[in-house]
């Protein structure tokens, strides 16, 4: 077995990083368009920067439309980037296709949604993952080499006893199987980092926790940068180290989990733990969720035109009027170190100078 | 609540007829009662969906309903046999009675026909003597009810998003007031917010128009906020019934314990969790016994040979019913 336990690298080393990566897709021009003198792109994915370090599991959470996937796709090198820059190992990376692409997939390893269609329903498991294994050269050396490889792969994937499995075709195997059949698969290339793109939202509830539990084993035994993506933000607060909230193609607040879900600061995060189901709140143990009134409306908006300035403020309970003129840098909130939300309300001067206004206001009209 | 409005009463469901028959629901006894809102949780091929056609007579082939009754009891007049209606009388009780928000029901409008169409033609089906002034009106009703303004009725379905036309699916659903609306897996195509967004305007519009919902889902996180009542299912049986709270604060069968520790909790403390282990219910190759043995943490000594019957586990509280042989019943089931 070729696998290596660990490497020789220090801990939290940044092995991945995205640098302000940017995704924009083109739209088709119809007449009119051709008069305007922009061309109409949708903006997918804009400024987003993640590092992704070793032995850590980094959460990015979104609705569907949020940019999250087209990350993963972008970092997997699938789509080529409009703008921003990938670093492996701090090295700048642009492959497309051939020789250098698979020396890239070697160490960047993807993981798709759904298991039913990432697995060729014509073959059987032990083609999936000889191909893997053959491919990035850890087929080990004769017959034996392959077997034990092939064995190897499917236990750390606690597919036991491996001889079972092996000969399966992938419609004989259960949701939760198959996907550790792909997970197995990406492992074959013996991957530095895996970019797991929704790997549990397909499966059913009552085995999920098992392949979110067998992804976090695998972490630690194999020292992986995971990049977990999810719409579901308690299982990034079960899962992950980090947490990152997007919204419509942008980054929206950032800190460890346990602080992006125990007090989000963004009025999105906000919302979004709100809406999340959550027993507790009948039983009267949880947060009794803020009032109706003050909980956001509407629906992300186009990602054609996006909105100016905070993508967020035609739906924030909390916007000012420099809200949509003016985009929020990353701000650090006090709270815990590393948190950060991209929002006016941490800006001191913002929110002094807002509150003048409306003092101002009222004076006004007190003296009419 | 001690009013019904749909009785079912021992269903099996068979996909295929034979020897090679699956049997995807097994004896079902449920009782939905007027106005209340009866949760269904299982795993993916528990039969939930299954029930649910069964027992408004959709099943499309190979699904044959194998047994049982479905009583529907109207608001007024004398009980009828869902399972037994003439084809006439069949197309009557279908929408009026009760209607189905389909699964996926984002994509069950047509994509050709406007909504005001597809909304518009649901009122003449069931009431042609209505005036086409008094049918738009109704429409444009129906659309303000579920938040919608009412000029989206010249809309083609691809114009609205996904929580929209899911909304249009619950106007339609309500158009004709029945009593009761089935639910199956309403919200599970749509974004954490507006699954919110939808499931309170329809615990509102429950509360106004008094209607029942049969609520089916695999979440059951979902169902312990926005259901009175939760039934589960496992293997095509229904293994637990209880109020949600109840449910949520103390679970009895094993499967409904594990299920409730597959979600991580967002607030409280940060604790492992296991899920369940195994694989979910192969029905053509069902174990012997209770279905969940295999699986079961709790298994003792013939559970692999007897199968557990639904009862209820405490004297004082009828409103509870398990199907496990660690809570044997002791007093009978009171419906």
């Amino acid at each position: 077995m070729t696998l290596t336990e660990s490497a020789p690298a220090p801990a939290d080393e940044v092995v991945l990083e995205a640098v302000g990566l940017t995704k924009h897709f083109p739209v088709r021009r119809r007449l009119r368009d051709l008069l305007s003198r922009t061309p109409a792109v949708v903006h997918a994915v804009d400024d987003v920067s993640i590092e992704l370090r070793r032995g850590r599991v980094t959460a990015l959470v979104g609705e569907s439309g949020s940019g999250k996937s087209t990350v993963a796709r972008l970092l997997a090198q699938l789509y080529p980037r409009t703008g921003g820059d990938i670093r492996l190992h701090g090295r700048s990376t642009r492959v497309r296709g051939g020789r250098r692409f698979r020396a890239y997939v070697r160490r960047v390893q993807l993981i798709l949604q759904d298991p039913f269609a990432s697995l060729n329903p014509v073959h059987t498991v032990r083609y999936h993952l000889t191909r893997s294994l053959r491919i990035h050269g850890n087929a080990g050396t004769g017959p034996d080499g392959l077997d034990k490889a092939l064995a190897d792969l499917l236990t750390r994937v606690s597919l036991t006893p491996p001889e079972r499995y092996l000969d399966a075709f992938p419609h004989e195997l259960s949701g939760g199987q198959r996907q550790r059949v792909a997970i197995a698969r990406a492992l074959g290339a013996d991957p530095e980092v895996l970019l797991a793109d929704e790997p549990v939202s397909m499966l059913d509830v009552s085995i999920r926790l098992g392949v979110l539990n067998l992804l976090q084993d695998l972490k630690d035994r194999l020292d992986l940068a995971i990049l977990y993506i999810t719409h579901d933000i308690a299982s990034a607060r079960y899962f992950a180290d980090e947490t990152i909230v997007m919204y419509a193609g942008r980054m929206v607040e950032g800190g460890d989990s346990e602080t992006v879900t125990q007090r989000p600061a963004h009025p999105y995060t906000r919302l979004l733990i709100e809406s999340a189901p959550d027993p507790e709140r009948i039983t009267g143990a949880g947060g009794d969720g803020a009032a109706a009134g003050e909980r956001g409306h509407g629906e992300p908006p186009s990602l054609i035109r996006p909105p100016s300035g905070c993508r967020f403020h035609p739906r924030c309970p909390a916007a000012m009027p420099r809200c949509a003129t003016d985009l929020p840098p990353p701000i650090p909130v006090d709270d815990a170190p590393g948190h950060w939300a991209a929002c006016w309300l941490f800006d001191a001067e913002t929110v002094t100078a807002e509150k003048a206004e409306n003092a101002g206001q009222a004076g006004t009209e007190t003296a009419r | 609540m001690s009013d019904q409005v749909l009785q079912i009463r021992g269903l099996c469901v068979d996909y295929g007829v034979g020897a090679d028959a699956v049997r995807a629901v097994r004896d079902v006894d449920l009782t939905l009662h007027r106005g209340e809102a009866l949760g269904l949780a299982g795993e993916s091929g528990s039969g939930k969906s299954t029930l649910a056609y069964g027992l408004t007579r959709l099943l499309p082939p190979p699904g044959v309903v194998s047994g049982g009754q479905v009583i529907y009891h109207p608001a007024d007049g004398p009980p009828v046999d869902v399972l037994t209606l003439s084809p006439a009388k069949l197309r009557e009780f279908r929408w009026a009675e009760t209607s189905i928000v389909f699964q996926g029901a984002m994509n069950s409008l047509n994509p050709v026909h406007k909504v005001s169409t597809q909304l518009l033609d649901v009122i003449r089906a069931h009431e042609p003597k209505s005036t086409a002034a008094s049918r738009l009106a109704r429409a444009k009703e129906l659309l303000r009810l579920v938040g919608i303004s009412a000029d989206r009725l010249d809309s083609y379905p691809h114009q609205l998003s996904g929580g929209m036309r899911q909304r249009v699916m619950i106007a339609m659903a309500l158009a004709l007031e029945p009593q009761v609306v089935i639910m199956d897996e309403p919200t599970t195509a749509l974004d954490v917010v507006m699954q919110r967004q939808i499931l309170g305007q329809l615990a509102e519009l429950r509360e106004r128009l008094g209607f029942a919902v049969l609520f089916i889902t695999h979440d059951l996180s979902l169902l312990v906020e926005f259901s009175d009542r939760i039934a589960i299912m496992y293997g095509g049986r229904i293994v637990e019934e209880a109020p949600a709270a109840r449910l949520y604060a103390e679970p009895l069968h094993p499967y409904t314990e594990g299920l409730l520790h597959s979600f991580p909790a967002l607030h409280g403390p940060r604790r492992e969790l296991t899920g369940i282990p195994g694989s979910p219910l192969d029905l053509r190759a069902m174990p012997s016994g209770c279905a969940f043995h295999p699986r079961c943490p709790k298994a003792f000594d013939g559970c692999d040979e007897q199968v557990p019957v639904l009862g209820a586990p405490y004297v004082d509280d009828p409103a509870r019913a398990v199907a496990c042989r660690l809570h044997p019943a002791v007093a009978p089931l009171s419906r």
